[in-house]
């Protein structure tokens, strides 16, 4: 039965639930295996990367599979698959895949297949100039950005996605086709606090965040959501009941304890929290979900907003690349960004990014009892020394 | 070895399958694609073709160019869409601020999730994205495919959507973005009878689980990810599509704990494969490392020059518990002391291997910031057995779901529910014991919560007999 062409296809509205097949879960994997993966399934001895993006699995049968791994969007049009598809059926026996971090992955089961590929590969570019393909994102270098939706598809972003995505890589392409760092750096982003991109355990995390509390549609609010959900919805209850001048059911708002998470207006349109000049970006730094010699770290707040400059972002383009060349300058090989700052002192972490320290970067939410240092082991820096001659302690 | 599915799948062939024919795949050159222009002005979108990385605008460009010159009766939504999205994206740039209104109520019959509502609140000026739909459909463990069901996919969402999607969302989806309310159904039914397959979670139900690439192609993996994923993903599949949760709940299955599908920081039941027996050494290997025969960490750090290998500096040092050391030319590891953090295997990976009795280690409750911070899983159950079809495992899961579905309040996840109630709570649901592993260090304060049963006679004491020895 071929795919349909009827303006409803099989679907008939008058009886909805006719034919209806549900439950039927995802295709099988094992089909979309190559051969050569199903050959040697679990029998995978070691493997190699033989030059950023291209790597070799070494079965203990002595087979031997190379993968060409390829950056790109994970916003993607049919046109674009289709040429993904074009290249498989050409190379690779009309198999690919992706990875967990949108990069695609094409595998052949021989040098010489990967050198072809890997050739095409390259060779590839949009009409503009950008390239299709872009071979790296191995080893000890930067791979894609996972990220959100933001403006393309998203109700509550507090900035773009894809186009800050493109800005950063486009100024790390060379660190995502090379392997000249101490380590991965995994760098990921998301539009808001809800963090569809969990990016809370990335080396750099960029995160959309509100400033403003939400401002409040009190005509429709009664109408069109629950208002006591609304007030539970509010972690540090700063929203409470109200009444407006004509005596409608609306709520008010504490500005002082908002902390712009958004959580009511996930649970009500009518309490907006976009705003052009409050909204922007927030950095973190550190955190890792790999257990490799320390455990996994959540990202810290290192960087309290940057302003939204569509549609490059060259203030926070700027401020990423300072954090991976400071790390790059010198981390130990094999140390994460995390285990870095942990090691230098993130005193000292703050005077090689360049990075001012604010007030906003201390913590003073719940937890924040957690990251006060109880200890006299700490490293002279410039802040320490303007601390010093604030308190009178020096001149 | 080889994996056989629930249920018999046909095998789908694209020519069998395609509604375009080649000459309305191939209908525009790159010369008319380098003189197109969007029917919108959008200089700060045009600005994102520039630089090495691949434009999705470009790609976009390639979209709304092969739609406007298919036929009209060729797709089921207007022609224009990809051309209005990048008109809208202008606009919020330009207000800096997002289109798209709040939620919107609509799905599949039956179904509570695997359909994401979407309006433009710029309709008018954008009457092609006026609804902009997302539909979720359950990728395939580990994201393999062939070309005929990827092409396959294409037609089917070019024809009767945006022809614009994500590989992958961040769950691990993959997502159609972008049609009209009246082609929810035929997409679904297409999928299903045509495709057979299926849509994943949304909304307070069992997200779509994913996993690692696993043993398919990876020396590290200790569990079968795929097939764990596999079955676990249809044997809850009424879980996955009708909401009965108080919020969403997401399975992730790592090979190793390496993670990379970050099950440990974005799940909330989190399976890491791990080993109980004793790292594989091949010491004829160890000998070729430090004499730099092989490349440390598989040519990992070959971009730049860090020096000879140094076994003892790069490998044995940097071992968090110290359970390493050279014997007369040997690597020595005392396993028992060895916490699996995988350093000197991803160092060393053709000389040193995981053990071969492995299994997986779960943990519970990760989460993204939203509500009270971020979590983390926590370590639980130390190792479990990993054999199809997992009932071991099933009967982990319920015990866990029947708790948080009885005390969980709307959108608390497990994580916070642990919280809130404590993980020794938490360890009489599951009915296992108590273990040092669970905590990194054992509390600081002394105020432990004793139950009445805990303490002889109880707590039900008579004033009187105290007062009898204690005047006031």
């Amino acid at each position: 039965m071929a795919l349909s062409t009827e303006r409803l296809g099989l679907y008939n509205p008058a009886k909805p639930m006719e034919n209806r097949l549900t439950d039927l879960g995802p295709r099988h994997f094992w089909q979309y295996f190559p051969p050569i993966i199903q050959n040697n399934y679990g029998k995978w001895k070691y493997h190699e990367i033989l030059e950023p993006g291209v790597l070799v699995h070494v079965s203990e049968t002595g087979d031997k599979v190379f993968t060409v791994r390829c950056g790109g969007c994970r916003f993607m049009s049919v046109e674009h698959i289709r040429e993904m598809c074009d290249i498989a059926d050409k190379h690779c026996d009309g198999y690919v895949r992706f990875t967990t971090r949108n990069n695609i992955e094409f595998m052949t089961d021989s040098k010489d297949k990967m050198e072809a590929l890997k050739k095409d590969l390259q060779s590839r570019k949009h009409v503009s100039g950008s390239y299709k393909f872009p071979v790296g994102g191995t080893g000890a270098g930067i791979t894609n950005i996972v990220h959100t939706q933001g403006f393309l598809h998203c109700h509550t972003p507090a900035t773009d996605a894809s186009s800050m995505v493109k800005a950063v890589l486009d100024d790390l392409f060379d660190y995502f086709q090379g392997m000249t760092l101490p380590a991965q750096l995994r760098i990921s982003m998301a539009c808001c606090l809800n963090m569809c991109g969990a990016v809370h355990c990335s080396d750099i995390a960029l995160l959309g965040y509100h400033r403003k509390p939400p401002v409040i549609d009190h005509e429709v609010i009664d109408s069109l959501c629950e208002i006591p959900l609304v007030i539970a919805a509010c972690p540090t209850g700063a929203i409470s009941p109200a009444k407006t001048e004509e005596g409608k059911k609306t709520v008010k708002i504490k500005e002082e304890r908002c902390m712009f998470c958004g959580n009511c207006y996930t649970m009500c349109m009518a309490v907006p929290l976009a705003d052009k000049e409050g909204d922007g970006v927030t950095i973190l730094a550190g955190g890792k979900i790999s257990n490799r010699i320390s455990p996994p770290e959540f990202s810290k707040v290192v960087v309290p907003w940057l302003p939204n400059e569509f549609p490059r972002y060259p203030d926070v383009c700027a401020h990423v690349k300072r954090i991976v060349e400071a790390y790059a300058a010198d981390a130990n090989k094999y140390e994460r960004v995390g285990d870095w700052a942990k090691r230098i002192g993130w005193e000292r972490f703050f005077e090689k990014c360049d990075l001012p320290f604010s007030e906003h970067l201390i913590d003073d939410y719940r937890l924040q009892y957690d990251t006060y240092r109880t200890s006299t082991q700490f490293k002279y820096t410039e802040a320490a020394w303007d601390v010093s001659r604030a308190a009178g302690g020096i001149e | 070895m080889a994996f056989e599915p629930r249920e018999e799948q046909k095998v789908l062939k694209y020519e069998e399958l395609r509604i375009y024919s080649d000459a309305e795949l191939h209908n525009y050159t790159d010369e008319e694609l380098k003189n197109f222009k969007v029917k919108h002005d959008i200089p700060d979108v045009d600005e994102l073709e520039k630089g090495p990385w691949p434009s999705f605008v470009a790609d976009t460009k390639r979209e709304a160019l092969h739609r406007k010159k298919l036929a009209k009766d060729r797709m089921m939504i207007e022609a224009d869409v990809a051309e209005d999205l990048l008109g809208q994206l202008q606009v919020s740039f330009d207000d800096g601020e997002t289109h798209w209104k709040h939620g919107g109520i609509v799905g599949v019959f039956g179904y509570g999730g695997g359909v994401i509502g979407r309006y433009s609140d710029l309709h008018e000026r954008f009457p092609s994205i006026a609804h902009f739909h997302t539909m979720r459909v359950n990728q395939t463990m580990s994201k393999f495919y062939n070309t005929d069901y990827l092409r396959c996919l294409c037609d089917l969402w070019e024809y009767r959507g945006s022809g614009l999607m994500n590989l992958h969302g961040s769950t691990g989806d993959i997502i159609f973005l972008g049609t009209f309310t009246e082609q929810l159904e035929p997409v679904f039914y297409e999928l299903g009878h045509v495709l057979q397959q299926d849509l994943g979670g949304s909304g307070s139900n069992l997200r779509t689980p994913s996993c690692c690439l696993g043993k398919a192609r990876c020396e590290y993996a200790c569990i079968d990810t795929q097939d764990m994923c596999y079955e676990l993903t249809n044997h809850y599949q009424d879980e996955l599509h009708r909401p009965a949760f108080p919020y969403k709940f997401k399975f992730k299955f790592d090979g190793c704990p390496n993670g990379c599908v970050a099950s440990i920081a974005r799940s909330d039941m989190s399976y890491i494969g791990t080993w109980r027996d004793n790292i594989r050494i091949d010491q004829e290997a160890v000998k070729a490392y430090i004499g730099g025969e092989i490349p440390p960490n598989a040519g990992a750090h070959a971009g730049r020059d860090w020096g000879k290998f140094d076994i003892q500096k790069e490998v044995i040092n940097l071992c968090p518990t110290q359970c390493m050391w050279m014997e007369k030319g040997k690597l020595m590891i005392d396993d028992k002391e060895c916490t699996r953090c995988m350093h000197c295997i991803n160092v060393m990976p053709r000389a040193l291997r995981p053990g071969k009795d492995t299994g997986c280690s779960i943990l519970f409750g990760a989460k993204a910031p939203i509500l009270e911070g971020a979590q983390m899983s926590v370590l639980t159950i130390p190792f479990v057995k990993c054999e199809s079809p997992y009932d071991n495992i099933k009967a982990i899961v319920e015990k866990v779901w029947d708790w948080w579905m009885e005390e969980g309040k709307n959108r608390e996840r497990l994580g916070e529910l642990i919280q809130r109630y404590g993980i020794p709570k938490f360890l009489e649901v599951l009915e296992i014991p108590p273990m040092p592993q669970m905590v990194t260090e054992p509390r600081s304060n002394p105020y432990i919560f004793w139950k009445s049963e805990d303490v002889p006679g109880g707590f039900e004491r008579d004033i009187n007999v105290y007062r009898a020895k204690h005047k006031r």
